[in-house]
């Protein structure tokens, strides 16, 4: 603690950025939803209200099992509401068809699952690259910001630290867990898609790494305007945020829980 | 970069990652293929084999009664004739104007199982197989006396036999209680190569000297008391009073029919005379079965090679739930976690048979020289035939249709999967 993402002031600059960006509209929207893991199933999140601006970074917390990750896979269009809507950059994602969803999650979407993120038999360059293998547009800004897709990965990962030099030749299951989840995050800034969401990728990071982690990412997004929603069990995190929001917060109190 | 490039590279580098396993499904793979294809293969060279008994003679001609017993007896040796042909009659129709050649065949006696004809020098002549190949001796000469032998190539190498060696005849092929015909030893004059065809299993002596054999016999017994010794038997009429089949050979074939008709209503005695290659034919039909049983073998090999290989893909998968669903999270679409699989499936299919085309060729070449010096067959290493082709083409095929299975799962695994951290 004490670095300079701790020490921002979250409003300030949230507000800010706000200023610059063309629509008010929030970019991640959701409403009036329910979720159940089965049909019939007690609905695990009701939310009547979430919205998150443009740029704004937001880190959600709660205890385990409360359904972060749940939240996070249907804001990532990677689950479908029973009821209700999500709506990420204007578009009501919940409400596409699946090959639709898939195309748009390509485009704007960088996610970061909780845990095991890489595919095994890639190297860590082709790792980083792949979401612009299926998504154009993600390739084009990919390479409008670095030259090529393979520069623009470089630098990613020089940025969050990863040392191409001795890592590149390894295969990547035999990276450590926090260089796993920095090349999943490399990942999800490529072509810098407008909303990150990231579940949990400091969880094996020591604490020096995790803050400058944070900084190194938060400096990424800041140049590129993305939105960030973060689930992290290290409460003291939050302070690098513009805003912290507890699941319970968000569930409504007519819900089941 | 193409995403159809991406999922090819990927499908590679993930079989690659997993090349032991793909190695073995490969093998399975191409073991089916190979086995599918050398049945295939055998089945063809037998029948080629079988087709190439008997070449160059129009006709075959016998006591009547079936025309595949016929070929049986008159050239794999194998059953007996039911009546002899009279010399005379033989006589008369080799005399008819179509007849180029013919060629007397005298069956019913044996050598330690082997058959023994007596017949005369035309027969090395005249006797072709596989097209237009002429029997040809390994060593020796044809036989000029009474008690020379001729041994097929099999013959020869099983009994140990060389030039000058004694044989003993027995009366009669098989039956047991047999007699000796040995009071007239034949000696070994010649020794043939070996063809691949019923001649190799063959002990060849002249009609004389099948007659000198039986000068004391009457009824397939010796008649009691009597012995000429082979010394005196040389000096006797040697001319044969029946035979049992005979080859003919035509001027024309536009003579076949008509002389075939001639002969079968000849008035002197009911014979019969077939058309070799039809008969051939005809008992090969009946052999049908065994053909299209050794093709059901194959298959069912070909089949447990393909359910192994979506058996391995489908338990990969299980492992690979965590993949899919990476790969789905940074945009891949059902699409192409499908095309990712069946592009895994369809590279092990071509690899599998690719892999057993190879493993066929390298079989045959290596059992070529052996068979050959055996059994005097000639392996064509020819190119894949078209049906060998569309066989190929199926296994990768049914490849494919085995991998939809596993494809169309992970097709339809959810996206979540990538949410619960399950290994
Ligand atoms: N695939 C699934 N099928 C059925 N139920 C599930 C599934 N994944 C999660 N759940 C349930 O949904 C609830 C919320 O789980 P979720 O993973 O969202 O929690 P979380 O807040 O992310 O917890 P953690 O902090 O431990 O990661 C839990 O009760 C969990 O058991
Ligand atoms: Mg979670």
């Amino acid at each position: 603690m004490g670095t300079n993402a701790t020490a921002r002031a979250p409003s300030g600059e949230a507000a800010a950025r706000l200023v610059d960006s063309p629509s008010a509209a929030p970019e991640v929207a959701v409403e009036d939803l329910r979720f159940a893991w089965r049909r019939g199933a007690p609905d695990v999140l009701v939310i009547d209200r979430f919205t998150v601006r443009r740029g704004e970074r937001v880190f959600l917390a709660g205890p385990s099992g409360s359904g972060k990750s749940t939240l996070l896979g249907l804001l990532g269009g990677v689950l479908v509401p029973r009821a209700g809507a999500v709506r990420i950059h204007g578009v009501e994602l919940s409400a596409l068809p699946g090959a639709r969803r898939d195309r748009f999650r390509a485009d704007h979407i960088g996610f970061v699952f909780q845990m095991f993120n890489l595919v095994p038999y890639l190297s860590m360059g082709d790792n980083v690259t792949l979401p612009c293998a299926f998504s154009a547009r993600r390739r084009d800004r990919a390479t409008a910001r670095s030259g090529s897709v393979r520069d623009d990965a470089a630098r990613l990962l020089d940025h969050l630290e990863l040392d191409r030099a001795t890592l590149a030749a390894r295969p990547v299951t035999e990276l450590s867990i926090g260089q796993q989840q920095r090349v999943a995050v490399a990942r999800a800034l490529i072509g810098s898609p407008e909303v990150l969401i990231a579940d949990e990728p400091t969880s094996a990071l020591d604490a020096g790494t995790r803050e400058r982690f944070l900084d190194l990412l938060f400096t990424e997004c800041t140049a590129t305007g993305t939105t960030v929603i973060f689930v992290s069990h290290e409460a003291a995190l939050g302070t690098a945020f513009d805003r912290v929001v507890a699941l319970a917060e968000l569930q409504s109190p007519s819900g089941p829980r | 970069m193409s995403v159809l490039v991406t999922v090819a590279r990927l499908a590679l580098r993930s079989l690659w990652n997993r090349r032991l396993t793909a190695g073995l499904t490969v093998l399975a793979i191409a073991l089916s293929a190979a086995m599918l294809l050398g049945v295939e293969k055998v089945r063809r060279d037998a029948r080629q084999a079988f087709a190439d008994t008997i070449s160059g003679t129009d006709l075959i001609v016998g006591a009547r009664g079936g025309a595949v017993q016929l070929l049986l007896y008159s050239v794999f040796r194998i059953g007996n004739a039911t009546n002899n042909i009279s010399w005379e009659t033989y006589r008369e129709l080799a005399a008819h104007r179509s007849v180029a050649w013919t060629v007397p065949l005298s069956l019913g006696d044996s050598h330690r199982g082997y058959r023994v004809l007596g017949t005369n020098t035309e027969y090395f002549a005249r006797y072709k197989y596989a097209g237009d190949r002429p029997l040809t001796l390994a060593a020796g000469k044809p036989f000029d006396d009474v008690f020379d032998a001729v041994l097929g190539a099999e013959v020869a190498r099983r009994l140990g036999y060389a030039l000058g060696d004694p044989i003993v005849v027995t009366h009669g092929a098989g039956e047991a209680g047999l007699r000796n015909h040995d009071d007239k030893p034949f000696r070994v004059s010649g020794i043939l190569a070996p063809t691949g065809t019923p001649v190799d299993r063959t002990v060849h002596v002249s009609l004389e000297g099948i007659e000198a054999m039986h000068i004391d016999w009457k009824g397939g017994a010796p008649i009691p008391g009597r012995r000429t010794d082979a010394e005196a038997a040389r000096k006797m009429d040697l001319e044969p009073r029946t035979i049992t089949a005979f080859l003919v050979g035509l001027d024309s074939k536009l003579a076949l029919f008509r002389l075939q008709r001639t002969i079968s209503t000849y008035r002197a005695e009911p014979l019969q005379a077939i058309i070799p290659g039809v008969a051939l034919q005809e008992l090969w039909d009946l052999m049908g079965v065994a053909e299209n049983a050794l093709r059901v073998i194959s298959v069912m090999v070909a089949v447990t090679g393909l359910l192994g290989m979506a058996a391995v893909i489908l338990a990969s998968l299980e492992s690979r739930r965590r993949e899919m669903a990476v790969l789905r999270s940074v945009g891949a679409r059902p699409a192409h976690v499908f095309g990712l699989l069946m592009s895994e499936s369809a590279t092990l299919g071509l690899a599998g048979v690719a892999t057993g085309l190879g493993l066929l060729h390298a079989l045959v070449l290596a059992a070529r020289p052996v068979v050959s010096r055996l059994f005097g067959l000639h392996l064509p290493l020819a190119p894949p035939t078209t049906l060998d082709l569309a066989l190929l083409g199926a296994v990768v095929l049914a490849a494919l249709a085995a991998g939809a299975l596993p494809a169309w799962r992970a097709y339809r695994m959810s996206l979540a999967d990538g949410l619960s951290p399950r290994v």
